[in-house]
């Protein structure tokens, strides 16, 4: 019997990180921890280590992050390929 | 035991005893007093399910898929203009492979308002993947009922079903049923085993998006299960007779061994046609009946005769009778009848007629145009 | 921090699990995967979803795989609601008091195509949750006008901007009398987990609605999402309150507005957005006009 049924997959449309065009990165000398950029992240690509960690590989770049943080810890830059 | 009744509570009935646990419906001429029947044993506590009271019939075919993907076994009922808005969600039902059992009471379409038999509603769904059967009895109503349960959640098949029967002919009238012990029904249908179902303890998704080399796959094997499906009707008919002493198949044939017409009709029709074919045969006429009670699978296998009159009352607009035309260049002498439209009465005088004009070569829209 | 109403305070207390995958198929700056993100950090594993055609039925992913953590039942357009009153009567028939269906359904196939459905879900009291994301247009089929976009709108069916208001689907859905109905959005993580909470506690038709932006539809840049929906709110353009068995309270900044805050200058928030680009004085005085006569009717009515 064949009918639509699908399993949870993480990576389900592939890596999708390499639709980024900017790359956010994070100065953890000056985060404050407020978890923002983690909460906000369409992508649920930042996971809570000690500090905020990016998965690059699943991170699109959108610029959400930074666009959030309030002490302007996370910064944008353009993806060089 | 005998039980007198219409074929409106029968189904009902039947709906019960297969212990249907979600039925969801919505009223509509001439179907209404199935849903009536149903409420009242709800709310009895005659039958343990649950009565989803919705608010058209979209969401009545809606309410029975979502409910059958859990896992439960579930019936609706419906007619006309019913069973075209549901048309959408019957296609669903069938690419979910989804059992469910429902029964239309054939009505018309309007405009104008119509609420006489016609077959047009249930013909208009012959493409959705529902094995389509059709009765002519209100005994008939209640053994295709329970036996479609079987049929349909056969894991050779998984496909739902849709048993039709002819407006007020036989919804509103009353018939003695043969009706078996609970336990015996429960001997012979077992407790719904779905092939999929949604549960949070293995978190599937259903229905995402599926890309073209997929989805043909997945319609393929609808069609491998229709072609399965005959065999599996075939079997459980047999194994109704042996339990309950009336023999069921694709098809029912009655004086066809020596005939040289065979005469080809679904639901009442069928029952004034036996009428007739004895009215025939009294005469010396040669001539036997096929009622064809399974429209989907089509039983192309059972139909090898050298004479059929296809008498049938639905259309298919610019191309004419549907069951004709899909018989068509399969039969070497086809002679095809659109009758009893819009509840036309048909009766074994009518259809011996058409036997008459067929013998003279000629058939057509009866008693419009007859060529 | 919890507060002494059992609610989150802030953001680093919302629960790490995750139900939405790495590696779906959403737009980047999608608002609609925050939104379910928060959600189902709220919701939990007992959580069946059901959701009609509408951009998260793309966000799921292709068949074999989906990103979605719990079961899920897509269903037609306009039959959302219909699936869950099915999926709530089965849960009763299988005996299971825990598990909550949820419809996940965006505001056209809410506020348009599936209204129907849920008005009858609504009134036959089926347990459950609707949740409208609200992008206020058709953005999977391309930006098509809906009945949820506001006035001046450009999408690609009013090229010159929508001629008619919005409707307020949410009170539509308070007529329906069910226990518990919520506006959220994005931007007020807190807030919108809270509600999810809530409602989950309740049992009854429960109806949230999450106002959630979206780049490419309303014509601005994908790192402004949240920007947007904090904006939405702090202009008075979109009202978060909730409203228990009846009894409307307004909540966060929207309460603060209604007790006489000032409210940011529309333009602000209607400047950043491509889709009201073209817009003349005359129909920003009209906006603005109507968005007083809402408050001044919030005030009179839902205080």
């Amino acid at each position: 019997m064949k009918t639509a049924i699908s399993y949870p997959t993480e990576g389900a449309m592939g890596k999708t990180g390499t639709w980024r065009v900017f790359r956010p990165s994070i100065d953890i000398g000056k985060c404050i921890k407020c978890w923002r950029c983690w909460i906000f992240c369409p992508d649920a690509a930042i996971s809570k280590g000690e500090y905020p960690v990016i998965d690059y590989e699943y991170c699109k770049g959108c610029g959400i992050c930074a666009n959030e943080c309030p002490v302007n810890a996370i910064e944008m830059g353009r993806e060089e390929k | 035991m005998i039980v007198i009744d219409t074929a409106n509570h029968i189904s009902a009935l039947a709906a019960k005893m297969a212990r249907a646990r979600v039925i969801a419906a919505y009223p509509i001429t001439p179907q209404t007093t199935v849903v009536e029947k149903l409420a009242e044993y709800v709310e009895s506590g005659e039958l343990d399910a649950e009565f989803i009271r919705v608010e058209s019939e979209h969401s009545a075919m809606t309410a029975c898929i979502a409910a059958e993907a859990m896992g439960v076994r579930t019936f609706t009922a419906t007619a006309s203009h019913g069973l075209l808005l549901m048309h959408e969600m019957l296609h669903w039902a069938g690419l979910a492979r989804l059992p469910i059992v429902m029964v239309n009471v054939n009505r018309a379409i309007g405009p104008g308002w119509n609420i006489w038999s016609d077959a047009n509603d249930s013909m208009a769904q012959r493409d959705t993947g529902w094995l389509h059967f059709y009765c002519s009895s209100n005994q008939e109503v209640y053994d295709s009922i329970i036996m479609a349960y079987k049929i349909a959640e056969s894991q050779e098949v998984m496909l739902p079903a849709m048993i039709c029967y002819d407006g007020f002919i036989l919804s509103h009238t009353s018939m003695p049923v043969e009706v078996p012990e609970q336990s015996k029904i429960d001997e012979f249908l077992p407790e719904f085993k779905p092939a999929w179902k949604i549960d949070v303890e293995n978190p599937i998704t259903h229905g995402n998006i599926v890309e073209p080399h997929y989805y043909a796959r997945i319609r393929y094997d609808m069609q491998v299960a229709m072609e399965r499906a005959k065999k599996i009707i075939e079997e459980v008919g047999e194994e109704w007779g042996k339990k309950f002493g009336r023999d069921y198949g694709l098809v029912q044939e009655y004086k066809c061994e020596d005939a040289d017409y065979v005469i080809l009709t679904m639901a009442s029709m069928a029952a004034e046609a036996k009428v007739a074919v004895d009215e025939l045969r009294n005469k010396g006429e040669k001539v036997g009946l096929v009622n064809l009670r399974t429209h989907r699978p089509m039983p192309f296998e059972r139909l090898k005769y050298d004479k059929i009159i296809v008498i049938e009352r639905a259309v298919s607009f610019g191309l004419g009778g549907i069951v004709y035309n899909e018989l068509k260049g399969r039969v070497p002498e086809l002679y095809g009848f659109i009758a009893g439209i819009g509840g036309m009465d048909v009766s074994y005088r009518d259809i011996e007629r058409m036997y008459e004009l067929a013998k003279e070569g000629k058939d057509g829209w009866y008693p419009i145009e007859v060529k | 921090m919890v507060s002494d109403r059992g609610e989150i305070m802030a953001i680093k207390d919302l629960p790490e699990e995750e139900y939405v995958l790495k590696g779906h198929a959403a737009c980047p700056g999608c608002p609609a995967t925050i939104a379910l993100r928060i959600t189902l950090k709220a919701l939990g594993k007992k959580t069946i979803l059901v959701i009609p055609a509408c951009c998260s039925a793309v966000i799921q992913s292709l068949y074999p795989k989906t990103s979605f953590g719990v079961p899920t039942l897509n269903i037609a357009f306009e039959a959302s609601a219909a699936a869950a009153s099915g999926v709530a009567s089965a849960l009763k028939i299988l005996g299971e008091k825990d598990i909550t269906p949820v419809v996940w359904a965006g505001d056209g196939g809410s506020y348009d195509i599936g209204i129907q459905a849920l008005s009858g879900a609504l009134e036959r009291g089926t347990d459950f949750i609707y949740i409208c994301y609200n992008n206020q247009m058709y953005s999977n089929t391309g930006i098509q006008r809906s009945g949820a976009t506001p006035y001046g709108a450009w999408t690609t069916t009013t090229w010159t901007g929508k001629k008619e208001r919005q409707k307020e689907l949410a009170e539509i859905v308070m007529a329906h009398h069910i226990p518990y109905v919520a506006t959220a959005t994005i931007a007020y993580p807190e807030d919108l987990y809270n509600k999810m909470k809530k409602a989950k506690e309740m049992k009854g038709p429960r109806y949230i609605e999450i106002l959630t932006p979206c780049p490419p539809g309303w014509r601005f840049d994908m790192s402004k999402t949240v920007e947007i929906a904090r904006l939405a709110v702090e202009t008075g353009s979109w009202v978060l309150y909730e409203a228990i068995n009846g009894k409307v309270e307004f909540t966060g900044q929207s309460k603060r507005i209604l007790e006489g805050k000032e409210r940011k200058p529309i333009e602000d928030w209607l400047k950043m957005q491509g889709r009201f680009r073209h817009l003349k004085q005359e129909d920003i005085e009209k906006i603005k006009r109507e968005l007083d006569e809402k408050w001044e009717y919030y005030r009179k009515v839902m205080k």
